[in-house]
């Protein structure tokens, strides 16, 4: 097997606050290989977003990595200081935002934007960088590519415009793209085109992306692999499918039934009783138990197991079988 | 059965034209975008209609029509018999709006955060002068919240506990029917589901009707008696949950849901929609869909077709059987 493209290892980011330090993300493992698609889902505050943040080098101060190491491809990029940060930033990894007016400039013509990137992290000129922005625009599937190269990012309509911050975060050729809910703002029949673009991209470059989102079914369609994140911490990380249908961890278990299904009239929703608990109110041994309705006297206590070493999928000391999750 | 609701030819068109002196000095003429274009549909009582479509087609203009936020340009509101447009008596009318509230998407906004939790919740009993002794702590019961979280403000709650909030502020004047506008859309599944758990219950228990107003297909199929998908501000189709989910007649209907993302899905490959919805101010001519139909004829792109009955739906579509 090749070495993957980004991999994390116990990745840690702290706050400090007033009322002491909190932990957003603690202790999170995954790794990305060429071509493979990995979800990232949870509720919202679960830290997803913030683990995104902390593998590009854009978390706010006074956020800040305080254990663990990113590695991408082969070298280790949490050590890395200021310029040399912001230049892998545009090189290797793309990013894509829920609100594509985030990542774009207004005053900036869309050809041009795209042209200075490409400038900026590749050798070529300007005459070349030119016309590989209309090949970009035209690959993302923007209409007219050569015409439409001078309009500025408030001509586009909103799904428009995430194509053109998907050409945007593409267009240095990065191995890696971070997609933080790229298609939350988006109607289904966008979302939809925006998602097989991924996918395309995905599997001609062999671009690895790591795709964020709440929408189970972004992430069954989309993704190869998916990771469950609680309360800062890794659930559960495996095959999409597996997870899915087959949840290792009870968290997972629960997500799964209260997402509304096409196929079957459930009467009632399953709930989730309470909600996640608050960083600076985290509670002893795992983060679940107090939700968890197999909790036991272990899971009060006892740190969790790392999903690795528990030789399942699930950090979980309990971990459901599969006839237990049906 | 009853309608409860009856929507006849609603129309709303919206003046988006620039000032006055640009236009002269742009030579432009006004500009018009009609946001609803003659919509037709009955809600009975007890149930739950939903009314599904895109971004811009018009869901929240009709629910605002609806409670009376927004005037219609052209067509009628009956709410159990009386015109509300056409009705003379005044009392009447107060008497029928003070039965339908609406809830919003954005359970953040729609509180003042300066306002205790009793205040929010009592507010329109206040302006209709009812009784409000325990009534505050009587509703945040009925939503599964607890009555001393009267005296609390919004911000000590989380998003799902706000939605509740305004669902139990939205219940103080006994409302008979709620216009639910994207409820559940800023929140996470697992709110969702005690949202729209919720939302079941106090329907059985106090025989409430809804206008279900979201673009999200698998909350409908959960939760909807009977359907509407909105296109450009028109109903292309109506029917129930199963005829429409599983013989969709209308071309966008049946784009809609094969672009919509299955938890099932597990790699599911199709090729995706094409086009973009158009300029709501220039819609193409005919049926507005013609422009991204995969079987459009001469006729979709000349004539606006009528809603007619096919199978179990009402459709307006030339080519739909
Ligand atoms: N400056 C801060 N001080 C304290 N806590 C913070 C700060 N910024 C973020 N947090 C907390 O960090 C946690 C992780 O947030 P993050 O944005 O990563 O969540 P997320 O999983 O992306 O959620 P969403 O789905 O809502 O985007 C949240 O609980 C949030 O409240
Ligand atoms: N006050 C207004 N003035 C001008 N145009 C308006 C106004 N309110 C709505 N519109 C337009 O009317 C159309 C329908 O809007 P509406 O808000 O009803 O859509 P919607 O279906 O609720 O969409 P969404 O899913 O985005 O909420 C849109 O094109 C919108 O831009
Ligand atoms: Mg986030
Ligand atoms: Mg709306």
């Amino acid at each position: 097997m090749t070495d993957p493209v980004l991999s994390i290892r116990d990745l840690c980011v702290e706050i400090p606050t007033r009322t002491g330090v909190v932990k957003p993300v603690d202790g999170v493992s995954y790794d990305i290989a060429k071509g493979e698609i990995l979800g990232v889902v949870g509720e919202s505050g679960a830290g997803k977003s913030m683990a995104g943040n902390a593998i590009i080098g854009l978390l706010n101060r006074p956020a800040h990595i305080s254990g663990g190491e990113i590695w991408l491809n082969g070298h280790r990029i949490d050590t890395l200081k200021g310029d040399r940060v912001r230049r892998l930033r545009g090189k290797e990894i793309g990013m894509v935002f829920q609100d594509p007016l985030t990542s774009l400039n207004p005053l900036l013509s869309i050809g041009d934007q795209l042209a200075e990137t490409m400038m900026t992290h590749l050798p070529i000129s300007r005459a070349e960088a030119h016309n590989r922005a209309i090949a970009a625009l035209k690959e993302v599937g923007i209409p007219g590519a050569a015409e439409r190269i001078g309009s500025y990012p408030h001509e586009f309509s909103g799904g428009m415009r995430q194509r053109v911050v998907i050409a945007l975060a593409l267009c240095a050729e990065p191995s890696l793209v971070i997609a933080d809910e790229p298609t939350t703002a988006l109607d289904v029949s966008v979302q939809a085109q925006i998602i097989s673009l991924l996918k395309q991209l995905c599997r001609e470059r062999g671009t690895a992306i790591m795709l964020i989102t709440h929408d189970m079914g972004v992430i069954a369609e989309a993704a190869d692999r998916v990771a469950v994140m609680y309360a800062g911490r890794l659930a559960e990380l495996g095959p999409v499918r597996d997870v899915l249908t087959q949840p290792q961890h009870p968290y997972t278990h629960g997500l799964m039934a209260s997402t509304p299904l096409a196929a079957q009239k459930q009467r009632r929703l399953h709930q989730i009783p309470g909600a996640m608990p608050r960083l600076d109110q985290m509670p002893e041994g795992c983060a679940f138990h107090p939700r968890c309705p197999h909790a036991q006297e272990k899971c009060r206590h006892a740190p969790l197991p790392a999903t690795a070493t528990a030789g399942g999928r699930a950090a979980c000391w309990f971990p459901l079988l599969a006839e237990a999750a049906q | 059965m009853s309608a409860f609701v009856t929507v006849k030819g609603l129309t709303c068109v919206f003046d988006v034209s620039k000032p006055w002196l640009n236009r002269v000095l742009e030579r432009r003429g006004k500009a018009f975008l009609t946001a609803v274009s003659d919509v037709d549909f009955q809600v009975e009582e007890r149930t739950t209609y939903a009314l599904v479509g895109e971004s811009g087609s018009g869901k929240s203009t009709i629910g605002r029509m609806l409670v009376g936020l927004l005037r219609p340009s052209d067509g009628d509101v009956e709410i159990e018999g009386i015109n509300l447009a056409r009705e003379e008596d005044p009392a009447k009318v107060a008497s029928v709006r003070a039965k339908i509230q609406m809830i919003f998407q954005d359970p953040y906004a729609s509180l003042n955060p300066r306002w205790r939790v009793r205040d929010i919740i009592t507010e329109p009993v206040l302006t209709q002068g009812g009784d409000l002794e325990g009534l505050a702590e009587k509703l945040l019961q009925q939503v599964g919240l607890h009555p001393s979280d009267a005296g609390k403000f919004p911000h000590e709650f989380s998003g799902g506990q706000r939605q509740r909030i305004c669902i139990a502020r939205a219940l103080a004047s006994q409302p008979r029917l709620i216009v639910c506008d994207e409820p559940t859309s800023a929140l996470d599944v697992s709110v969702q589901a005690q949202v729209l758990n919720l939302m079941s219950d106090l329907k059985d228990e106090l025989g409430l009707t809804y206008l279900l107003i979201t673009h999200d297909l698998t909350v409908v199929r959960h939760m909807a008696d009977r359907i509407g998908v909105l296109y450009l501000g028109r109903l292309v189709e109506e029917a129930d949950p199963h005829s429409l989910f599983e013989t969709p007649k209308h071309p966008y209907t049946q784009m809609l849901l094969d672009a919509a993302p299955r938890v099932d899905g597990f790699g599911r490959e199709v090729p995706p929609p094409q086009g973009e919805i158009p300029d709501p101010i220039n819609p193409p001519s005919g049926c507005t869909f013609h422009p991204r139909c995969p079987i459009a004829t001469d006729i979709c792109r000349r004539e606006r077709p009528a809603t007619r009955k096919v199978g179990n739906a009402l459709v307006a579509c030339h080519l739909a059987e």
